[in-house]
């Protein structure tokens, strides 16, 4: 079967990952193969199945909403990789 | 040597005071200072923490105190949150990160008196088939170090077989429990998807991924089963069912029971000597007084493809999360969206890159009905065909795997060979069932383990280790050891 072309370029942007060149043309390679494999699902008729997203079917699954302990502050900053005052550093985000 | 024990022969003999869990916890360290440098299962351990655990461990003996794991060494793969220790996934991406809290399955083990020691190597985020895509190194099989072990819990498996830990934990999203089980040799459990709580486990594949135990024995499988198992809170995909004793179950009695063995699993890629073996274990199970049927699961042939955009799909949005802002090793950009796709280009390896991209494609705009919806539909197709076959069979008997153990790098390059290679163990996950393998057999030269399948109804637990159990007592396969 024909490999499905891919745009890796645009994709890596929507998934926020940075890759080189070399890396842009191997993947759309692999994945086009992949892809190709992939297209196998067509030969099903699939007319009037529900998907299965889950395989144990349970709904609206809650829990009693009661405050419980929960990471200290020290403990949730603990494996940041810049922090001040109590907070997480991050670039400007506003101008 | 007491790291050669199992869990019911180390419990025992701990009980009888003939020895102290110090000494234990002490023989598994000590065998990886002599063999770890050759297998690489660990990425770290932290001796004198494990050696601290044994001697509360023993404290306790001495008071009398009885819990079903009380001073027993366990090890662990590096994807689940042990508080204090190490958590990297074989990533690079996690730098120096440290776990806050316990995931659910090791506050259980703790609970029950384990000994939660090491940090055993896979696949990173569990992306693979042979623990070579580790940011830490590969490690090696046993048997022949010139092998991989199988993955994506590669360490886990061969820890055990290597006599490392008295047992391990693993996780299963495509088969990595049963798979490197089957490779290494020794028993792998994948529960039913929703019999272990999940929290605490770094999500590759969500409505796929479960936690199971490797052991050196079915009983000690069932052992861990009974400790892990139950509804949590804290994960709401966890199922509020009663825990049964599972060890009970191992009557060794599996008489009038029906296996099933599905004809669509005899593949032209099946080895003969894997094919062979099996063969004999279905002879086995009817000299034990099970009945043999044929069966059929006709979208078998579908399950591979239909895996590879659902788990990459869920991966690519459970991997968003490691963006360095809370944690992760940051590299900075000049706003936060460059930042995330640095720090991210910079810190994952190459498959969790190609699955990443191959998922936010199937996902994206104008491909979801065609790839994500359309691989939902065929899993319940998958589903169905295993909910029918469990109407007229107890178990399903396939092998684990198409071969035995094949070479470091000889898949490397190829992903979708290396995706085929998980042809017979998918299924189970996407269907939600549970499976084990077992040890069936080896090749011949050079002599490489060969795994035997059994897949059970959901939460059928029970039936399926009474019938590993039994073929397992019957055979010799568990008791052979690697020379290495």
């Amino acid at each position: 079967m024909a490999s499905a072309e891919i745009d890796v370029k645009y994709v890596a942007h929507l998934a926020r990952l940075a890759l080189t060149p070399e890396e842009e043309t191997l993947l759309g390679d692999q994945l086009g193969h992949i892809l190709g494999y992939i297209e196998k699902l067509r030969e099903l008729d699939v007319t009037n199945v529900e998907p299965t997203a889950h395989a144990v079917p349970m709904v609206n699954v809650t829990r009693p909403d009661e405050t419980r302990p929960s990471l200290s502050h020290e403990d949730a900053l603990r494996n940041a990789p810049k922090q001040g005052g109590g907070l997480f550093i991050v670039p400007k985000i506003v101008e | 040597m007491l790291n050669q024990l199992t869990i019911s022969g180390l419990t025992a003999r701990l009980a009888r005071r003939e020895v102290s869990a110090r000494e234990a916890t002490q023989a598994c360290l000590d065998q990886i200072q002599r063999v770890d440098g050759k297998i690489h299962a660990f990425i770290s351990h932290d001796a004198a923490d494990a050696l601290a655990q044994a001697d509360a461990a023993d404290r306790e003996i001495a008071a009398g105190v009885n819990k079903p794991l009380l001073g027993v060494p366990i090890a662990i793969k590096d994807v689940l949150a042990v508080k204090g220790q190490p958590l990297n996934c074989g990533s690079r991406i996690l730098g120096n990160f440290i776990s806050p809290y316990d995931a659910t399955a090791i506050e259980k083990l703790k609970a029950a008196g384990a000994v939660v020691f090491g940090r055993l190597n896979m696949d990173e985020f569990a992306m693979g088939s042979s623990t070579e895509n580790s940011a830490f190194g590969i490690t090696r099989n046993p048997w022949d170090t010139a092998r991989i072990p199988g993955g994506s819990s590669g360490g886990s498996a061969a820890a055990v077989v290597a006599d490392e830990c008295i047992a391990s934990l693993g996780t299963d999203t495509g088969g990595s429990v049963r798979q490197p089980a089957a490779l290494c040799g020794c028993v792998g459990l994948k529960p039913t998807y929703g019999r272990v709580s999940r929290y605490g486990l770094v999500a590759y594949a969500s409505s796929l991924d479960q936690i199971g135990p490797c052991t050196k024995d079915v009983r000690d499988s069932a052992t861990l089963l009974g400790v892990l198992s139950g509804h949590d809170l804290r994960d709401s995909t966890s199922v509020p069912q009663p825990v049964p004793d599972y060890a009970k179950a191992l009557t060794g009695d599996i008489r009038g029971l029906k296996l099933g063995l599905p004809k669509e699993y005899m593949i032209g890629g099946l080895d003969a000597e894997v094919k062979a073996a099996v063969d004999a274990a279905m002879k086995k199970f009817t000299e034990l007084g099970a009945e043999v049927v044929e069966i059929s699961l006709p979208h078998t042939d579908y399950a591979i493809a239909t895996y590879y955009i659902i788990a990459t799909a869920e991966a690519s949005a459970n991997l968003a999360r490691f963006d360095g802002i809370r944690y992760c090793a940051r590299v900075d950009g000049n706003d936060p969206i460059e930042l995330y796709a640095r720090t991210r280009g910079a810190g994952f390896g190459p498959e969790v890159k190609r699955r990443i991209i191959l998922g936010t494609y199937v996902l994206s705009s104008g491909y979801y009905d065609a790839y994500y919806l359309r691989a939902q539909k065929v899993r319940t197709l998958i589903r169905n065909d295993f909910l029918k076959a469990f109407e007229t069979v107890d178990a399903i008997v396939t092998p684990t795997t198409p071969t035995a153990a094949f070479k470091v790098g000889e898949k490397a390059d190829d992903p979708l060979q290396m995706y085929l290679s998980d042809i017979f163990t998918i299924s189970c996950n996407l269907a939600g069932i549970c499976g084990v393998s077992v040890p069936c057999g080896f090749t011949k030269t050079p002599k490489l383990p060969i795994g035997l399948q059994l897949l059970g109804r959901p939460f059928g637990e029970e039936a399926l280790l009474k019938i590993a159990h039994a073929y397992e007592q019957a055979t010799p396969w568990h008791k052979e050891k690697a020379a290495f």
